[in-house]
C-alpha cells in the first residue's frame, strides 16, 4: 500500500484526544472554548493535508507514513481512500464549526472534552476499514453520548435499549461472518448488520431514539453524533462490499420508506428539534437510496448528498441551536417574528434548509439531480419517492422559517442579534454550500472515483 | 468583430445582468453591509437596463441576419465522461425565448422603476429587491433556457421569490400563511417538473430542447419521443404548468397571492410568474402534440379554469382577486391555445395580457380613488349592467353559481379535506404514536406531558401571572 508523506491521519486522530484531556482539566469555559477551537481547526488543517496528500499519489488507497499502529499491533489500522478522503476535513469542520458557534451562554452546558472525545471517536472510525476495529469504535462512540445524557440527570434508557441492540447486532455479525464460510450464514451475518445500521442510522423504524436523544442532550452534541452519518460509512465498509442484491434493495426498501415518512412527519412537527431530527432521516436516508441503483451515478449522487445533506443540516442545526439559546426551545406551533431581530439568521436558516433539500445554485443541487436520475433508470417508482420526499421537505423548511422568523414582531428588551463569531460559523458553511453548488465538479469527480471503487470492490 | 461572437456577447451579457443584481444584494445582506436605497435602485436600473438593451441588440441582428436561432454555451456545470453524463448551461435566442425574456426584463424594469418610489423607505426595502432580483434571474434563465435542467433553475428561483414576496408583509399572519400555501403548491409543481425533465433528459440522453424537438426551430420542433413516453412527460409537465399557472385544480393559490406589495403582485401575478406555465408548454410543444391525449387534457384544463375564473371573477370584492381571477381567465385561454396548436397566437396573446394586466395593477389602488370621487361627484354608486343570459336562468341557479363563484370553486376547500387534512391527521397520529413509544421504553407514563408540552405550559402560565400582573398595576390596585 502507498504511504503518505506525513502520519497525518494519526496525528488527526490524537490531536482532539490529548485537547479533550487538556480541556478536561481546565477550569474556565472560555479557555475550554478556545483550546477546543484551536484544537479542532489544527485537525481540520491535518485533514485537509491528508486529503492533498493523498490526492498527490494517485492510488487507490494509501496508509501513514511511520505507521505508529503498525510498529505496536504489527497490523496497518488506519488508512485514507477516495470514500473517506474528503469525509475527514469534512467532520474536523463540522465540529470546528460547532465550537465556533457555541453561544457564550452555552459554555456551561456544553461538553467540550466530550465533543473532543466524540471527534477523535469519528476521525478514527472513518479511518478504518478493518471490521473489528470498526465494530470496536462504533460501540466506542456511543459512549459520549451516554455520559451527556447522564450528566444532564436525564434518562439514558431509550438510548441504551437502541444501542444495545446495536451494539449486540454488529457483534453477533462480525462472529458469525468471521466464524464461517457458509453463504447461508454470511447472510445472517449481513442480516445483523444491515439491523445494526439500520438502528444506527436512524431509519424506520427503529428511529425513536433519535428524537430522544436530541431531547434529552445539547443540540450540539446531538448534531455532532448525527451529522457525519456513521451509519451509512458502516454500510459502505461492512455491508456494501459483501452484501448480495437482495440485502442492498432491502436496504434502499426500508431507506425511501423513512425517507417518505419521515418527510411527511417533518410537515406536522410542533417542535424545531424533532423537525430537524425528521428533517435529517428523511434526507441522510437518500444516501442509501443511491445503492440501490447499483449504478456509479446513483452512488456519486448519493455520496454527493451525504457531504451536501451533512454540512446543511449542522448548519441549520447551528442556527436553530443559535436561536434557541436566545429564546429557549422552539415550538413550531406559534409565530416567534424574529426576522427583524436576526435578519442574518434568517437567511441562514432558508439557505442551508434549500441546499439540503437539493436547491439550484447550492452544493445539494447536483448530488439530488444525480440520484434522481439514476433512480428513475432504476424504478420509475424509486425516482418520484426521492421527488417526492424532497418536495415535502422542501415545504417543511418553509414551515418552520415562516414559523420561527415572521407572523409577528418579536419584542425584547435586550439585543439579540447574530455574534461575531456564530455569523463566521455559519457564513462559512453557507459559502462552501453556495460555492459548491457554483463549482460542482471538483466534488463530484471526488464522489464518482469513490462510487466507481466501491462497486469494483463489489462486484470482486 | 463578427457577428457569432457579438451575438455570444450580448447572449452572456443578458444572462448574467440580473445575475450580477441578484449577487450585489445578496452579499451586502449576508454581510450586514446595507446599500441604500439610491444605489439598490442604480444597480437595478443599470443592470436590468443593460440585459434589456442586450437582449433587444440580439433581436436586431437575429431579424438583420434572418437567424432563427442562436445558441449562447455556457459549458457544463457537470461532466462525468465516463457514463457520458453532463449537466450542460446554454442558452437559446429563438422566437419564443427573445419575446419573452424581452417582455421579462421589460415589465422588470419598470415594476422595479416603480417599486423604488412606492416602497421609499419602507422596513423591507432591500428585502424587496433581494426577492425581486432573483424573480428576475429566475425569469430570464427560464425564458432562455436552451435545456430542460436550466429551465428548471430559472422555475425555481421564481417558484422561491414568489412565495417569499407574497409573505412579504411578515408581520401579519395572513400574508405569510398565503405564502406558505403558495409555496405548498409550487412544490408539487417542482416535484412534477423535476421528475419530467429527469424522464426526458433519461429517454433522449440529453436535456437540449433541440435534441428532443429535432433540429427545427420553434415552433416546428418535432419530439422524436414515443407516444407512451411523451403523454407520462406530457402529463408531468401539464400538472407543473398548472400548479404556477393556478389552473384547475390548484387555483386557489391565485387571489392568495396578491397579499404581497402591489409591485409584487403587477409583476408576479398579473404579469410574468402566472404566464411561466403557459411558457412551459409552449416550450414543450412538440412533446404536447405527440400525445393526443394530453393535448387533449391541456384543452379540457385550459377551458375549465377560463369558465370557471370567468365566474369567480365577477364576485370579487376587492380589485385586486378580481384582477387574478380576470387574469386567470387570460392565462386559461392562452393555455387553450396551446393545445389547439395556435402558438403564435398563444405567444403574442401572452405578451399583450402580460403588459396589460400589469398597467391594470400598478392602477387599481389609484382607480379606487377615482370611483370613489365620481361615486361623490354623482351622488351615488356607479351603474353596473347585468349579464344578458343572466335573465334566461332561474333564481336558484343565479343563487347556486353566485356562492360557487363567491366559495371560489370550493377548490380550496375541496383540497384541503380530501388531501390537507387527512394528511395532518394521519401524520399527527403517527407522531403521538411515536412519543407514546418512547415513553413506553423510557418507562414514564404514557399520558405524561413531553417536554415542550411542559415548556408550553410553564410558559403561558408565565404569560397568564405576568398578564394579570399587569392588569393589577393598570388598575392601580398595587404599586
Amino acid at each position: 500500500m502507498n504511504e503518505l508523506h506525513l502520519p497525518w491521519l494519526e496525528f488527526a486522530i490524537l490531536i482532539p484526544l490529548v485537547a479533550a484531556a487538556y480541556v478536561w482539566k481546565i477550569k474556565s469555559a472560555e479557555e475550554k472554548r478556545f483550546v477546543s477551537i484551536v484544537a479542532s481547526g489544527v485537525t481540520l488543517a491535518v485533514t485537509l493535508s491528508a486529503w492533498i496528500d493523498f490526492e498527490s499519489l494517485i492510488t487507490y488507497e494509501a496508509r501513514d507514513h511511520w505507521d505508529a499502529i503498525k510498529a505496536i499491533f504489527g497490523r496497518e489500522e488506519f488508512m485514507i481512500d477516495q470514500l473517506n478522503a474528503p469525509l475527514l476535513p469534512l467532520t474536523s469542520l463540522l465540529f470546528l464549526m460547532t465550537f465556533l458557534a457555541t453561544p457564550r451562554v452555552k459554555y456551561g452546558v456544553y461538553s467540550f472534552t466530550d465533543s473532543l472525545i466524540l471527534l477523535s471517536i469519528t476521525l478514527a472510525i472513518f479511518s478504518t476499514k478493518d471490521q473489528w476495529l470498526l465494530i470496536g469504535l462504533l460501540i466506542a462512540q456511543t459512549l459520549p453520548l451516554s455520559w451527556e445524557i447522564h450528566n444532564r440527570s436525564r434518562s439514558t434508557r431509550v438510548y441504551w435499549i437502541h444501542m444495545f441492540l446495536f451494539i449486540s447486532t454488529l457483534i453477533a455479525g462480525g462472529w458469525i461472518y468471521q466464524a464461517t464460510t457458509s453463504a447461508w450464514w454470511h447472510g445472517v451475518a449481513i442480516i445483523m448488520w444491515m439491523i445494526a445500521v439500520f438502528i444506527r442510522g436512524g431509519c424506520f423504524p427503529v428511529h425513536c431514539w433519535i428524537t430522544d436523544l436530541f431531547e434529552k442532550t445539547t443540540f450540539g452534541v446531538s448534531i455532532l453524533f448525527i451529522t457525519p452519518m456513521i451509519g451509512a460509512y458502516a454500510a459502505m465498509r461492512l455491508i456494501v462490499p459483501v452484501a448480495p442484491d437482495w440485502a442492498m434493495q432491502s436496504i434502499a426498501f426500508i431507506s425511501l420508506a423513512t425517507a417518505l415518512y419521515a418527510s411527511c412527519m417533518t410537515i406536522v412537527q410542533k417542535d424545531a428539534r424533532r423537525f430537524f431530527c425528521f428533517l435529517f432521516l428523511s434526507q441522510s436516508s437518500l444516501v442509501f437510496v443511491g445503492l440501490e441503483t447499483a449504478s456509479s451515478i446513483g452512488l456519486a449522487g448519493a455520496l454527493c448528498v451525504w457531504i451536501s445533506v451533512s454540512l446543511a443540516l449542522t448548519g441549520l442545526g447551528l442556527t436553530l441551536r443559535c436561536i434557541e439559546s436566545r429564546t429557549g426551545e422552539i415550538s413550531l406551533t406559534k409565530y416567534y417574528g424574529l426576522y427583524s431581530a436576526m435578519p442574518n439568521f434568517a437567511g441562514f436558516f432558508l439557505l442551508t434548509g434549500l441546499s439540503c433539500v437539493g436547491f439550484p445554485c447550492t452544493l445539494g443541487f447536483i448530488g439530488s439531480e444525480l440520484l434522481v436520475d439514476s433512480a428513475i433508470e432504476f424504478s420509475p417508482l424509486v425516482g418520484f419517492v426521492v421527488v417526492a420526499s424532497t418536495a415535502l421537505n422542501g415545504i417543511g423548511i418553509m414551515r418552520a422559517y415562516f414559523r420561527i422568523f415572521t407572523g409577528r414582531k418579536y419584542e425584547s428588551s435586550i439585543p439579540i442579534a447574530s455574534m461575531r463569531s456564530e455569523r463566521i460559523a455559519i457564513l462559512a458553511i453557507t459559502v462552501i454550500l453556495v460555492g459548491g453548488g457554483l463549482l460542482p465538479q471538483l466534488i463530484v469527480n471526488s464522489r464518482y472515483k469513490a462510487a466507481v471503487e466501491i462497486l469494483q470492490h463489489r462486484t470482486k | 468583430m463578427s457577428t457569432a461572437i457579438l451575438t455570444n456577447f450580448l447572449g452572456f451579457s443578458t444572462v448574467v445582468a440580473p445575475l450580477l443584481l441578484l449577487l450585489v444584494i445578496g452579499c451586502s445582506m449576508l454581510l450586514q453591509y446595507n446599500l441604500s436605497e439610491v444605489t439598490i435602485g442604480r444597480w437595478m436600473k443599470g443592470t436590468i437596463g443593460f440585459g434589456l438593451v442586450t437582449a433587444v441588440s440580439i433581436l436586431a441582428i437575429m431579424l438583420s441576419t434572418g437567424s432563427f436561432r442562436e445558441v449562447v454555451d455556457f459549458g457544463n456545470l457537470v461532466t462525468i465522461n465516463d457514463v457520458h453524463f453532463h449537466f450542460h448551461l446554454s442558452f437559446i435566442f429563438d422566437r419564443l425565448s427573445v419575446p419573452m425574456a424581452i417582455l421579462s426584463l421589460v415589465l422588470c424594469f419598470t415594476i422595479g422603476s416603480f417599486g423604488i418610489s412606492y416602497l421609499h423607505r419602507d422596513n423591507g426595502f432591500h428585502r424587496f429587491f433581494l426577492f425581486f432580483s432573483m424573480f428576475a434571474v429566475g425569469m430570464v434563465f427560464a425564458s432562455l433556457a436552451a435545456t430542460i435542467e436550466t429551465l428548471f433553475l430559472g422555475w425555481e428561483f421564481v417558484g422561491l421569490s414568489s412565495a417569499l414576496l407574497i409573505a412579504y408583509f411578515h408581520e401579519r399572519v395572513g400574508p405569510v400563511a398565503n405564502g406558505l400555501r403558495v409555496w405548498t403548491v409550487y412544490r408539487i409543481a417542482d416535484a412534477a417538473f423535476l421528475a419530467a425533465a429527469v424522464l426526458l433528459h433519461h429517454e433522449t440522453g440529453e436535456g437540449q430542447f433541440i435534441a428532443m424537438m429535432s433540429s427545427e426551430p420553434w415552433p416546428y420542433g418535432v419530439s422524436s419521443l414515443d407516444s407512451g413516453v411523451a403523454f407520462w412527460a406530457g402529463l408531468l409537465l401539464l400538472i407543473a404548468a398548472a400548479g404556477k399557472s393556478g389552473l384547475i385544480p390548484f387555483s386557489g393559490w391565485l387571489p392568495r397571492a396578491m397579499e404581497g406589495p402591489t409591485p409584487s403582485s403587477a409583476v408576479f401575478y398579473g404579469a410574468l410568474s402566472v404566464h411561466l406555465g403557459a411558457f412551459l408548454l409552449m416550450r414543450v410543444s412538440p412533446i404536447i402534440d405527440q400525445s393526443f391525449p394530453i393535448r387533449c387534457l391541456v384543452i379540457a384544463i385550459g377551458l375549465s379554469t377560463a369558465i370557471y375564473a370567468a365566474f369567480t371573477a365577477r364576485v370579487q370584492t376587492d380589485v385586486k382577486s378580481s384582477l387574478a381571477f380576470a387574469s386567470l381567465t387570460q392565462v386559461s385561454l392562452i393555455v387553450v391555445e396551446i393545445g389547439l396548436g395556435f402558438l403564435y397566437l398563444a405567444l403574442i396573446h401572452m405578451i399583450g395580457h402580460a403588459c396589460l394586466r400589469t398597467l391594470q395593477l400598478l392602477r387599481a389602488p389609484t382607480l379606487l380613488r377615482d370611483y370613489k370621487t365620481l361615486e361623490n361627484a354623482l351622488g351615488g354608486n356607479l351603474s353596473v349592467r347585468a349579464p344578458v343570459w343572466i335573465k334566461w336562468t332561474s333564481p336558484t341557479i343565479q343563487r347556486r353559481l353566485y356562492r360557487a363563484a363567491m366559495e371560489r370553486g370550493y377548490l380550496d376547500a375541496i383540497l384541503d379535506e380530501c388531501f390537507a387534512k387527512p394528511f395532518q391527521r394521519l401524520f399527527n397520529a403517527f407522531d403521538r404514536l411515536e412519543r407514546s413509544w418512547i415513553r413506553i421504553l423510557a418507562g414514564e407514563a404514557v399520558s405524561g406531558p413531553s417536554n415542550l408540552q411542559v415548556m408550553d405550559a410553564k410558559s403561558t402560565k408565565l404569560v397568564a401571572s405576568h398578564d394579570s400582573a399587569h392588569t393589577l398595576n393598570s388598575n392601580g390596585e398595587h404599586s
